[in-house]
């Protein structure tokens, strides 16, 4: 299969994915700076390139709603989105998991208000990571592109049946223009198959409710199935990224670990920082500095035992957070990876640090100076410091 | 209401999969006031029956036979829908607490 070779940004391939991908609804409200996912979209379906019925709504509430209503109707939906519109969509965001509705989100990761700011962190995603759905990161165009095509196959999977948000970092990838691998239109259509909703509300022969109240008696349990469809989706997630792998050469996982396994210090990440990282392992590692990382891809489901593995035999870990729990004991990342290697034999020593909030640049000095810093032993255990704040 | 189910025996989303189930639930339960029918004052023009959001108006031989006060929910529809006869209501809302 020749694919085909694009020069595309993030937000660009993104909105290619979702018209391989062809769904039957896409409902959006336009953000920065996801706003020319929508904006591109709804160019494909004006020029006649998809048989999407689009949607233009009054605002990113009213986006998620009508995305909760055309999946309960049995379409394949999806959406895009960023910061202040995904909070605006928060109460709906709840409803798409618990009524267990296979939507596939773009979300752009940028800061939230206050003070007003456009660029990237990853608090607007990190807002929604209790709320059931499957959050995937991206650290480049190219696996935004391939996540949001995989994304459909994971949240319409019949163990998984949960909404699905697949996230780039603000402008970093949304609108820088890279050289991207995209397949040609019949083979997204093969690798996705057909949506079968199971139940839908056009179904006249076969009438049910959906969104019923539930009490102290039954609110619980369906949390709780929540919580095992959840877990299940890490299977689902790994089998859908090795088919992916195999069928397309680019194989996704849970994580990624990036010269981890015989590393002394190592740092974690999310996203675009991921690639900086990277380099700066390389220089590192050609002037013999055990130097290693570990990607995490999926936040959720937390992949706790693979990262718990995966970092049990280094020494000092620092967590890069781009977004912060403001009070908490760091961000959710540390707090989260923490808590994953509190059962593990050799606990490593292990540090948080917030960085980039707003856009702040991280450059591969900082990172380098935070695997010297490492080496060298002057990074403070279970502490939590922010890098790249003037203090 | 029967056992309650565990959480793996229940629909996905909390959906009920069946239609008409609005039977099984009595909403009479929080009923704060209900309706007093006076056939003396009828003229069968049915307005309640339609206007019941609750299908709780029971007819008998296509004339009103009474409430089905599982089901009713007090809202006072059919009373203020009612024309009665000569201007004198058929259907008046009385307090549950008397
Ligand atoms: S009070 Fe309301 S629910 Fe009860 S019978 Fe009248 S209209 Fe129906
Ligand atoms: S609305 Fe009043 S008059 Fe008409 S049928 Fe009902 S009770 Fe009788």
């Amino acid at each position: 299969m020749q694919k085909i070779i694009l020069a595309k940004t993030g937000n660009e391939a993104m909105a290619l994915a979702m018209k391989q991908v062809n769904p039957d609804v896409v409902a959006a409200y336009p953000i920065t700076p996801a706003t020319e996912i929508v904006q591109i979209f709804s160019q494909y379906v004006a020029d006649g390139e998809v048989k999407t019925e689009f949607v233009a709504v009054e605002s990113e509430h009213s986006a998620m709603s009508a995305c909760i209503g055309s999946c309960a109707a049995g379409a394949r939906t999806m959406t895009g989105t960023s910061s202040q519109g995904l909070a605006l969509m928060y109460e709906m965001i709840y409803i798409a998991a618990g009524l267990r509705l296979p939507i596939v989100m773009a979300d752009v990761n940028r800061a939230l208000s206050a003070p007003i700011n456009i660029h990237c962190d990853h608090s607007d995603s990190m807002g929604c990571r209790d709320a059931g759905w499957v959050h995937i990161f991206s650290e480049n165009a190219q696996e935004a592109y391939d996540s949001m095509i995989q994304a459909v196959r994971i949240a319409e999977h019949k163990d998984v049946r949960l909404p699905v948000m697949v996230t780039t970092d603000g402008f970093i990838i949304s609108h820088g223009m890279e050289r991207i691998d995209t397949l040609p239109d019949a083979e997204v259509q093969n690798f996705i198959g057909k949506y079968d909703p199971l139940m839908h509300l056009l179904d006249v022969k076969k009438p049910f409710t959906i969104g019923a109240i539930n009490l102290t008696d039954y609110y619980f349990e369906h949390r709780r199935a929540m919580v095992d469809a959840q877990n299940n989706s890490l299977k689902v997630i790994k089998e859908v990224g090795a088919e992916f792998g195999k069928k397309f050469d680019t194989g996704y996982g849970l994580i990624e670990k990036y010269q981890l396994d015989d590393a002394e210090v190592a740092i974690v990440a999310l996203g675009s920082t991921c690639g900086t990282a990277k380099v700066v392992i390389d220089q590192l590692r050609a002037k013999g500095v055990k130097a290693g990382l570990l990607k995490i891809r999926v936040f959720r489901p937390f992949p706790t035992e693979e990262i718990a593995k995966a970092l049990e035999n280094i020494k000092t870990v620092a967590v890069l957070d781009r977004s912060d729990s403001v009070g908490g004991f760091g961000g959710p990342v540390f707090t989260e990876i923490r808590s994953a290697l509190y059962g593990s034999a050799k606990r490593p020593q292990i540090a948080g640090f917030v960085y980039g909030l707003g856009g702040r640049e991280i450059d591969m000095e900082q990172i380098e100076g935070l695997f010297m810093d490492l080496k060298a032993g002057k990074v403070k255990a279970d502490s939590v410091s922010y890098l790249g704040v003037r203090e | 209401m029967s056992e309650l189910k565990k959480y793996k025996e229940l629909a996905l989303g909390g959906n009920i999969e069946k239609g008409g189930t609005a039977v099984d639930f009595k909403t009479g339960d929080w009923r704060s006031s209900r309706p007093v029918y006076n056939p003396e004052n009828c003229i069968q023009c049915l307005f309640c029956w339609v206007y019941c959001p609750d299908s709780a108006v029971i007819l008998k031989d296509g004339k009103v036979a009474g409430f089905n006060l599982e089901h009713c929910k007090g809202c006072g529809i059919c009373a203020h829908e009612c024309p009665g006869k000569k201007k004198v209501k058929a259907i008046v809302m009385e307090e549950e607490v008397k």
